[in-house]
């Protein structure tokens, strides 16, 4: 039975093409690499086409201005800034790569107070009604405000610029760390918490083993967006502080009308902040546990 | 008869925002050590608020509890709950969800490798010794309910509390799921306290059967005491007269003497 079964399907397989056995029997595997690749090419080619034509409309919109360099000009330029990434030629003329660095150790600075501040008060402001009542008008009344609007305070306070460009860094990342706390915090299940009861954990525990694993993934979230403002914050700020970093870079090269540093420093600017937020996505990832029911 | 867990008339109203809310009212049961005991009502009767008032996650507004002579007051580790929903620690391994309660327990006056053996042992007697480093979410529903029921366990508690603890399985799984608690618990000689709504479940498992009115205001309507010699047999008691007849006045309750036109 079994047999003639077999054969059957091997007759009703080699039919259809003519040339030859050997062919017949290689198709399946060859449509699985003609798919693969069909498929690969699906996910590549969009993006490709999609900076392709960016790249276009750039080179036709820099030929009919002749102040904007084109993509060619801008690569070559490119290619000489980060031949020499680390030069020092006095404060007002660095490499690169110190701008970009100095750039992210005033968001790392900046950021790292936010959470320092931002994450136990977005845990109080989640547990504590009393709190979360005290701090809901400030929180609301604030946030909405422009980071920039900040460095004026950070200069009369601090009195000198790099603190204050630090001081804008905070105050525009701390708020969606104590939003994305407070409401992670507000959002642990019942559940976890009957079980804290029934084991009658001490409040420490309760805090390790159930409180912080639980928001941990609104934590994460909160992270993520508050280093996204803060590096859409930096370069603002430093335009208007000066010093080491893109955003100065980026104004004193308007100043020196070297566009295609700027436009340099715009690309530089994007790629990083890609790079920062698909560490933070991986860690994410890495961390969070996975909620099924 | 001995009072170990003893209910004197309690009632429970909530707050709501349509005004107070009577729950339940004039609660009167006592519970000897080493008994079965299954609450069973149509949903919405209050069976799961009497078993939370039990646990001490609910304050009663009204009446007493009893647990062996000391008032019940808040929640604690000598009531080890089985939630319907199993309430693992998703972060935590199954090892680590069982050792959290074993730690919390015997911590204090046990070293730290007999807190593991402990923690071994609560997972092999749910038959489970192989899937101690996994995670909650990559076992299924069935082992995951077995955790919940080794963590209850390794507590070693005064009263063992199930919520409704096979409702979320299919029935193969609670079937045997169902054995196997009869087995742990006649090893153990625990005092059981088990929301359903299952009528087999109630009888295949309980000394006594405690059948709750509709709300509100809802109270304990019969105590059937099941007369059925342990250890049972799932198949058997299918042709038993007495098995039978339980199930029919169980059915008997709930169908004509509590029937609710929308439930």
């Amino acid at each position: 039975m079994s047999a003639i079964a077999i054969e059957k399907t091997t007759d009703a397989e080699a039919l259809p093409p003519a040339p030859g056995a050997p062919l017949a029997l290689v198709p399946p595997p060859r449509i699985d690499i003609q798919q693969a690749t069909l498929k690969w090419t699906l996910v590549i080619l969009p993006p490709l086409l999609g900076i392709l034509m960016f790249i276009g409309v750039w080179a036709l919109v820099s030929a009919s201005s002749p102040n904007l360099p084109g993509p060619a000009k801008t690569w070559a330029s490119a290619v000489q800034v980060f031949s020499d990434p680390f030069y020092q030629k006095g404060p007002n003329d660095q490499g690169i790569g110190w701008n970009i660095l100095s750039s992210l150790k005033r968001v790392g600075i900046g950021f790292g107070l936010a959470a320092l501040v931002g994450i136990p008060l977005g845990f109080l402001i989640g547990r504590v009604a009393f709190v979360n009542g005290m701090f809901a008008p400030i929180i609301s009344l604030l946030r909405p405000v422009s980071p920039l609007a900040w460095l004026p305070i950070g200069l009369l306070v601090f009195k000198a610029a790099n603190p204050a460009a630090i001081w804008v860094i905070f105050i525009s990342a701390i708020w969606p760390l104590i939003i994305n706390t407070a409401v992670g915090v507000s959002r642990v299940p019942q559940d976890y918490l009957n079980v804290a009861r029934v084991l009658d954990l001490p409040p420490d525990k309760v805090i390790t083993k159930i409180l912080l694993p639980a928001t941990l993934p609104y934590i994460l979230t909160g992270i993520r967006l508050s280093i996204g403002v803060a590096w859409l914050v930096i370069v603002a700020a430093e335009m208007l502080t000066g010093g080491v970093g893109l955003g100065f870079w980026v104004w004193d090269e308007w100043n020196n009308l070297n566009v295609e540093h700027i436009i340099i420093a715009i690309f530089v600017v994007g790629i990083v902040g890609l790079l920062l937020e698909q560490m933070l996505v991986f860690i994410a990832k890495r961390f969070s546990y996975e909620f099924q029911a | 008869m001995t009072k170990y867990l003893s209910i004197e008339s309690v009632g429970m109203s909530f707050d709501t925002k349509r005004g107070r809310f009577e729950a339940l009212r004039g609660i009167h049961l006592s519970i000897e050590p080493g008994e079965f005991v299954s609450l069973i009502g149509h949903s919405g009767c209050g069976k799961s608020t009497l078993l939370n008032l039990i646990a001490g996650l609910l304050s009663p507004t009204d009446g007493v509890m009893l647990l062996a002579n000391r008032e019940i007051k808040g929640a604690g580790p000598d009531r080890a709950v089985v939630f319907q929903n199993h309430s693992l620690l998703p972060w935590l391994t199954c090892f680590d969800n069982v050792m959290l309660a074993v730690e919390r327990v015997f911590g204090a006056q046990e070293t730290k490798s007999k807190l593991v053996a402990r923690t071994h042992e609560a997972l092999k007697l749910v038959g489970l010794s192989h899937a101690e480093q996994k995670h909650p979410h990559e076992i299924s529903g069935g082992m995951k309910q077995r955790v919940g029921i080794a963590r209850a366990i390794a507590m070693q508690p005064k009263v063992l509390l199930l919520d409704e603890p096979f409702g979320a399985l299919d029935a193969l799984t609670r079937a045997r799921l169902q054995d196997e608690l009869m087995g742990i618990v006649a090893d153990l000689k625990s005092t059981v306290v088990m929301v359903t709504h299952d009528v087999d479940e109630a009888v295949l498992l309980s000394d006594r059967i405690v059948m709750m009115t509709n709300g509100p205001a809802a109270t304990i309507g019969e105590v059937l005491a099941v007369p059925l010699a342990r250890p049972r047999e799932r198949l058997k008691l299918l042709a038993d007269p007495a098995y039978l007849d339980c199930r029919k006045q169980v059915l008997e309750f709930l169908y004509q003497k509590q029937l609710r036109a929308a439930a």
